[in-house]
C-alpha cells in the first residue's frame, strides 16, 4: 500500500521523495507552473506551483509529499494568489501578444487563461529591454523574460555550454549571454541547443518563417494548457 | 573620458594567485579586482572567467548581484550615505544633498570627470553614530555640515583616503549596559581548554543543558544544530559566523568583533569542537571591511597561540581554521543558504530547502551557521557550565541580549540585558521621552506602540536579532514603513515572483501614497499584496518585507489615512506633470495644454 | 480594486451564461462607447455579433457612440473603452466616461493595457515627435506641430485603469465578437461577466 495525501480532498498517492506536484501530476491533478520542467531539478522561482499543505504555503514543485497531509490546491484563495502571480509577471515585463510570434503556444499566456486573468491590474512598469537580433537563427527578445531560468539550466547542464545567466538583482535581475559583446551572435549557442527549444514563453525565438502555425492551431487553441500538461504526463 | 585602460592582467593575476584560482573565492577575487580601478571594466570579467575556467555570464551574473561591485564606471571616490530611516531621522538627505551640490554631481552619477559618484545605501550599522557614509568602502559616522563641507574639500583635491583625517574613520563601541557576556574578561583558550576537557560529546551535552537558542533571531536550538551536523554524513564539516549584520537598525555584531573578536573565534572553535568540524569562515559584510585587518591579526594570533590550526591546544585530531570571507553589499546573504551560496562564490540566492545547511551546506557538506552573537555566548557555556548558563534570562530565552539601541533616546548604542526586560525598562534606561513607537528587530522585526511597552525581549513574547530603533512623538510612522519597504525593494535578490515584483509595486504605492496620490483603494491594494508577499515568497526577506507595514497600517492606520486625496481612485502619476515633455517641445502653455491631476468637479 | 468586489473572473456563484439570448430587462439599459488610443478595431468586432445586434437593440440603446452622433457622452448604465490614454484628449473623454457610467469596461488589448500604442513607452516622447516631424525622411523643415486645437501627448502611453476606476476588463486584439455578446448578455442579464470557453484571448 503506497503512500497517500489529500488534494483537494481526493487521495493521492506517492513515493517517498516524490515532490507534491510530481505526484499530484501523475495522478491527474494539475497544479501549475511555469519554472518546473520533468526533466530538471525542482528551481521554485514562479511560484505558480504554491499550494497551501497542512495549513502552510509551499511550493508544491519544491515539497516532498508527506504521509497524510491534506493539501489545498484548486481552491478560489489559491488560484487568486496565482492570478495575482501572473499578473506581477504581466506588468513587470513587455508583454504584448498580439505581435509575439508564442501566442497561442505561450505557457504564461495559457495560465493567464487558465486562471481567467482579465487585467493586469497594477501599474506596468514597461521596461526597456532592447531584443538581440544578432544570431543567424535565433531572436532573444527580453521583453517577455520570467526569469524561470530554464534556458540558463538547460544551456549549463544538458548542452554545456552556459550560454545564459541572469544578473542584476531585485526588479533589476535580467538575463544575459556568454559573451563580452553582450550578443548572442558572440557565443556558441546553437538552434540545435536545448536551450533553444525550452522557452516557456517568447523569449527565445526561432529565425526563418514566422507565424507559421495558423490560428486555431497553435499548442494552447484546442485545449487548455490543464488539460495539455495532463497529457503529457500520459505519454 | 573613460578610454578604457589595457586589462592591468599582471595584478589580476596576483589576485588570482592570491585566492588559488578558486571559483569559490569569486566574489572575493571581484572585490580585489575592483581596487584596481574602482569598478570592474568588462575586459576584466572576461579575464577573470578565463583564468577561473568558468562562464564568462556567470562572473557577471555574480558580479551584477552585490551592490558594492560597479560593471559600469564608477568615481575615483565613491561615497555612499547610510540610509538606513534613523539616518534619515538625523538629517542625512540633506548631508547627502549638500556634498552633491558642492561637487555639482547628482545622486546616482558619476562626475564627468570620474573623480566623484555619490549614491544611498542600506543601513551600514553606525546607527548609533550616524548619519553615516562609506568612502570606497571605509566607514565614516557622526557626519555633520562641517564635516560634509571639509570632506567635499578632500575629495576636490583629489587626497587619497589614507591622507583624510584618522579621526573621520574613528568608530566608537558606545557600550552603554554590560551583563554577563560584555563583562567576560577571558583569556584566550580558556574557553576551549575547558570544552576539550569535557570531551566532544561532554561539550556538546553542556550545550544541550545551556537551552541556547540562536541570537540572529530565528531562535534555533543551537545545541539541536550543533548535533544534526555532527551526526551528518559528510567530510570536511564546516562552521560559518554569520557576519552579514544587515538588518537595519542592528550593529551590535560590529561591536562584538571590534572589541571581543577573541570570543567570536573561540566560539567558532568551540562549534567546530562539538560537532568535528575542520574548515571556518567568517562573513564579514562589505559595510564591516574596516575590521578585517585586525580581525586577520586576531586570527594570526591565535595560530601563532596554538587556538586555530592543527592540533588545538595539543588536541589529537583537533584540527581547525578559520578565514574570513568579505560581502559585497547584499542584505539577503543573511539568509543562511543564502550566505552559503555566496560563500561559494556565487549570487546570493537563497537555496531551496529542505536539505539544510546542517547536512547540505556549504560546497553539500554539513554547515552550521550561527550568529556573531551566538558564537560569543558559547564561551559563557563552555566556562561556566550549561546549567548555569540556562538559570538566567526567562524559561523558553536563556542568558542575554545584546539590544543595538538608536534612535529618539539620549544615549544610543549597545545594551545587555537579561532575556525578559520589558520594552519600558529599555527605553528608561537609553533615555527615550514621548517615545511612539519602537521597532524591535529591525525592518523585518515588528513595530510595537505605546501599549505594548509592557511586553519583553524574549522568543516566547518579542524576539529579536537586536535592532531597537526609537521612534518618539515627531516622528511619522508611514515614513518609517516606507523606508523600510524601499530597502527590501532595493535588497530583494529578485529570485522569486512575489518578492522580486510584489516588493517593488508595494513601494509603488508606497510611494504613491508620499507623493499625494493615494486613495482608499490603495490600502486595499496594500493589503492584498502584503498578504501575498507574506504567503508566496520563496525566503524570509519577501515574508518579512510586508511586516512594517502591516504593523504599521493596523496601529498607526492614520499616517496611511491622512495622506489620501480621494476616498476612491487617484492615478498614481501626476497627469498634468505627463504632458510637461510635450508642452516644452511644442512651446505651448495654453488651457489645454495643462490638464488638472485631480479629476474636476469630483474632489 | 475593492475586496468587497469579486476578482476578476473569480470563480463566482454567477451562473453560466453562455451567451444565451436574455430577456428584456424593465427598461433599455443604456450604453456608450468609445475609442481612444486604439484602432477602432474593437469597435468592429463589436459590429461582429452579428444578427445578435438586433436582439441587443432591444435591450439597449446608445448614447455617445461612433454609431449615434451624440457628441457628449450623458448618464448611462454600461460605458465601453477602447483604446488607450495617450492624450490629454483621452483623458477628458476618459474621466467623462467615469462621471457617466455606472458600469465602466475596458474593451480590447489597448484600453487593457496600452497595447501597440504602448510600445513607445520606452522610447522618450521627444524622440518619437521628431523622429514623426523632423527627421523622417521627405520631410524639410518639419517641426512639432503646436497648434492648441490638437492634445497634447502623454510621455506615456496608459492603460485607461491607471486613469480611473474600470470595473470590468474585456481583453483582446481585438476581442471576438461572441466574447463581446457573452460578456454584455452577462451583464444585461445581471451577472458577473465571465469569458469561459476559449472566449478569453490576449491576441
Amino acid at each position: 500500500m503506497s503512500k497517500q495525501f489529500l488534494l483537494d480532498g481526493q487521495p493521492v498517492p506517492f513515493e517517498d521523495g516524490q515532490s507534491i506536484l510530481e505526484a499530484a501530476r501523475k495522478a491527474g491533478h494539475y497544479i501549475p507552473s511555469l519554472c518546473w520542467h520533468k526533466d530538471f531539478p525542482a528551481h521554485g522561482s514562479c511560484k505558480l506551483c504554491i499550494v497551501k499543505a497542512a495549513g502552510r504555503h509551499v511550493s508544491a514543485c519544491a515539497t516532498p509529499a508527506k504521509e497524510g497531509w491534506e493539501v489545498e490546491s484548486n481552491t478560489p484563495e489559491m488560484n487568486g494568489e496565482r492570478r495575482a502571480l501572473l499578473q506581477m509577471l504581466f506588468v513587470e515585463g513587455n508583454h504584448f501578444c498580439p505581435s509575439c510570434e508564442k501566442s497561442g503556444s505561450c505557457e504564461l499566456q495559457a495560465l493567464g487563461y487558465e486562471y481567467e486573468m482579465l487585467t493586469s491590474r497594477f501599474r506596468h512598469f514597461y521596461p526597456d529591454r532592447p531584443v538581440d537580433a544578432s544570431h543567424p537563427d535565433v531572436l532573444l527578445d527580453f521583453n517577455r523574460c520570467i526569469f524561470c531560468e530554464l534556458c540558463v539550466r538547460a544551456s549549463r547542464d544538458v548542452d554545456g555550454k552556459s550560454v545564459f545567466a541572469l544578473t542584476g538583482r531585485g526588479i533589476n535581475k535580467h538575463l544575459v549571454v556568454n559573451a563580452e559583446s553582450g550578443r548572442l551572435a558572440d557565443t556558441d549557442f546553437s538552434k540545435d541547443d536545448l536551450a533553444a527549444h525550452i522557452c516557456p514563453v517568447g523569449v527565445i525565438l526561432h529565425k526563418g518563417p514566422g507565424f507559421a502555425v495558423p490560428i486555431g492551431e497553435r499548442t494552447y487553441d484546442a485545449a487548455s494548457i490543464r488539460s495539455q500538461k495532463l497529457k503529457e504526463e500520459e505519454s | 573620458m573613460h578610454t578604457q585602460a589595457p586589462t592591468p592582467c599582471s595584478a589580476l593575476d596576483g589576485i588570482l594567485q592570491h585566492h588559488g584560482h578558486r571559483p569559490t573565492e569569486l566574489l572575493q577575487i571581484l572585490i580585489n579586482a575592483q581596487q584596481l580601478e574602482g569598478w570592474l571594466p568588462a575586459p576584466t570579467l572576461t579575464y577573470l572567467a578565463r583564468a577561473l575556467h568558468l562562464p564568462r555570464a556567470r562572473v557577471e551574473g555574480v558580479a551584477g548581484f552585490y551592490s558594492f561591485l560597479y560593471t559600469r564606471p564608477a568615481g575615483r571616490f565613491r561615497v555612499l550615505f547610510s540610509d538606513n530611516i534613523t539616518d534619515r531621522m538625523l538629517g542625512n538627505a540633506e548631508l547627502m544633498d549638500a556634498l552633491c551640490r558642492k561637487l555639482w554631481i547628482e545622486p546616482g552619477k558619476l562626475s564627468e570627470d570620474g573623480l566623484v559618484s555619490i549614491d544611498a545605501t542600506s543601513c551600514t550599522g553606525l546607527c548609533d553614530q550616524g548619519p553615516a557614509m562609506l568612502v570606497n568602502g571605509r566607514a565614516i559616522g557622526q557626519l555633520n555640515h562641517r564635516r560634509i563641507n571639509e570632506i567635499a574639500e578632500l575629495i576636490r583635491q583629489q587626497r587619497p583616503l589614507a591622507q583624510w583625517p584618522s579621526e573621520y574613520f574613528h568608530i566608537d563601541d558606545n557600550i552603554r549596559r554590560r551583563d554577563a557576556l560584555l563583562n567576560l574578561d577571558m583569556k584566550p583558550g580558556a574557553a576551549l581548554a575547558s570544552a576539550i576537557a569535557r570531551g566532544r560529546a561532554g561539550w556538546l551535552a553542556e550545550m544541550q543543558a545551556s537551552n541556547l537558542r540562536g541570537r540572529g533571531g530565528a531562535g534555533f536550538a543551537t545545541a539541536v544544530k550543533w548535533s544534526s551536523a555532527r551526526n551528518a554524513p559528510g567530510e570536511p564539516k564546516v562552521i560559518v559566523c554569520n557576519a552579514d549584520e544587515g538588518e537595519p537598525g542592528t550593529f551590535k555584531d560590529r561591536v562584538l568583533l571590534n572589541t571581543y573578536a577573541d570570543l567570536v573565534f573561540e566560539g567558532m572553535t568551540l562549534a567546530a569542537w562539538a560537532v568535528g568540524a575542520s574548515e571556518g569562515f567568517l562573513y564579514l559584510r562589505g559595510e564591516y571591511s574596516h575590521l578585517l585587518p585586525q580581525l586577520e591579526a586576531v586570527l594570526a594570533r591565535r595560530r601563532a597561540e596554538g587556538l586555530l590550526g592543527m592540533r588545538i591546544l595539543h588536541e589529537p585530531g583537533f584540527d581547525f581554521d578559520i578565514r574570513i570571507h568579505l560581502g559585497a553589499g547584499a542584505y539577503v546573504c543573511g539568509e543562511e543558504s543564502a550566505l552559503i551560496e555566496s560563500l561559494e562564490g556565487k549570487r546570493g540566492t537563497p537555496r531551496i530547502r529542505p536539505p539544510f545547511p546542517v547536512t547540505c551546506g556549504y560546497l553539500g557538506r554539513p554547515t552550521v551557521v550561527n550568529n556573531v552573537e551566538t558564537l560569543a555566548k558559547t564561551c559563557l557555556i563552555a566556562l561556566q557550565g550549561g546549567e548555569a548558563f540556562a538559570a538566567t534570562g526567562t524559561a523558553q530565552s536563556a542568558g542575554t541580549k545584546l539590544l543595538s539601541i538608536s534612535g529618539d533616546c539620549a544615549a544610543p548604542g549597545i545594551y545587555e540585558y537579561p532575556f525578559g526586560v520589558s520594552i519600558a525598562r529599555v527605553l528608561e534606561d537609553c533615555g527615550a521621552s514621548d517615545t511612539q513607537a519602537v521597532q524591535v528587530g529591525g525592518a523585518s522585526g515588528i513595530c510595537l506602540a505605546g501599549y505594548e511597552f509592557q511586553r519583553r525581549i524574549a522568543y516566547e513574547d518579542v524576539p529579536t536579532a537586536g535592532a531597537f530603533m526609537i521612534f518618539d512623538g515627531t516622528r511619522d510612522l508611514f515614513e518609517v514603513a516606507r523606508s523600510f519597504v524601499h530597502f527590501f525593494t532595493h535588497e530583494s535578490c529578485g529570485f522569486c515572483t512575489p518578492c522580486r515584483v510584489g516588493t517593488a509595486l508595494l513601494k509603488g504605492f508606497m510611494d504613491k501614497l508620499a507623493d499625494g496620490h493615494g486613495a482608499q483603494a490603495d490600502l486595499a491594494d496594500i493589503d492584498w499584496l502584503d498578504r501575498l508577499l507574506k504567503n508566496a515568497s520563496h525566503c524570509g526577506l519577501g515574508s518579512a518585507a510586508p511586516n512594517p507595514v502591516i504593523d504599521t497600517l493596523q496601529k498607526f492606520r492614520p499616517a496611511y489615512e491622512r495622506r489620501l486625496v480621494s476616498l476612491d481612485f487617484e492615478p498614481a502619476f501626476d497627469l498634468d506633470a505627463a504632458l510637461a515633455e510635450a508642452r516644452q517641445l511644442t512651446a505651448r502653455d495654453d488651457p489645454g495644454a495643462h490638464l488638472h491631476t485631480h479629476e474636476e468637479g469630483t474632489s | 480594486m475593492s475586496p468587497a468586489r469579486p476578482p476578476e473572473g473569480a470563480r463566482t456563484a454567477a451562473r453560466e451564461g453562455g451567451g444565451s439570448p436574455v430577456s428584456a430587462p424593465a427598461r433599455k439599459l443604456r450604453v456608450a462607447t468609445t475609442s481612444l488610443a486604439g484602432c477602432f478595431g474593437c469597435h468592429m468586432s463589436f459590429l461582429d455579433i452579428d444578427e445578435h445586434l438586433f436582439e441587443l437593440v432591444e435591450l439597449i440603446e446608445f448614447d455617445r457612440s461612433p454609431l449615434t452622433d451624440i457628441k457628449e457622452v450623458g448618464p448611462c448604465d454600461i460605458g465601453l473603452i477602447e483604446g488607450g490614454v495617450c492624450n490629454a484628449e483621452n483623458v477628458h473623454v476618459l474621466r467623462a466616461f467615469r462621471r457617466n457610467c455606472k458600469t465602466l469596461i475596458a474593451l480590447g488589448a489597448c484600453a487593457v493595457n496600452g497595447g501597440l500604442p504602448a510600445q513607445r513607452n520606452h522610447l522618450p516622447l521627444s524622440e518619437c515627435l521628431r523622429e514623426v516631424y523632423q527627421f523622417r525622411p521627405g520631410i524639410a523643415n518639419g517641426q512639432i506641430p503646436n497648434d492648441p486645437e490638437l492634445p497634447l501627448p502623454l510621455d506615456k502611453v496608459r492603460p485607461i485603469h491607471e486613469v480611473v476606476r474600470i470595473d470590468y476588463f474585456l481583453p483582446g486584439c481585438p476581442p471576438s465578437g461572441p466574447a463581446i455578446w457573452k460578456f454584455l448578455t452577462d451583464l444585461i442579464a445581471g451577472r458577473t461577466p465571465r469569458l469561459t470557453g476559449g472566449l478569453l484571448h490576449y491576441d
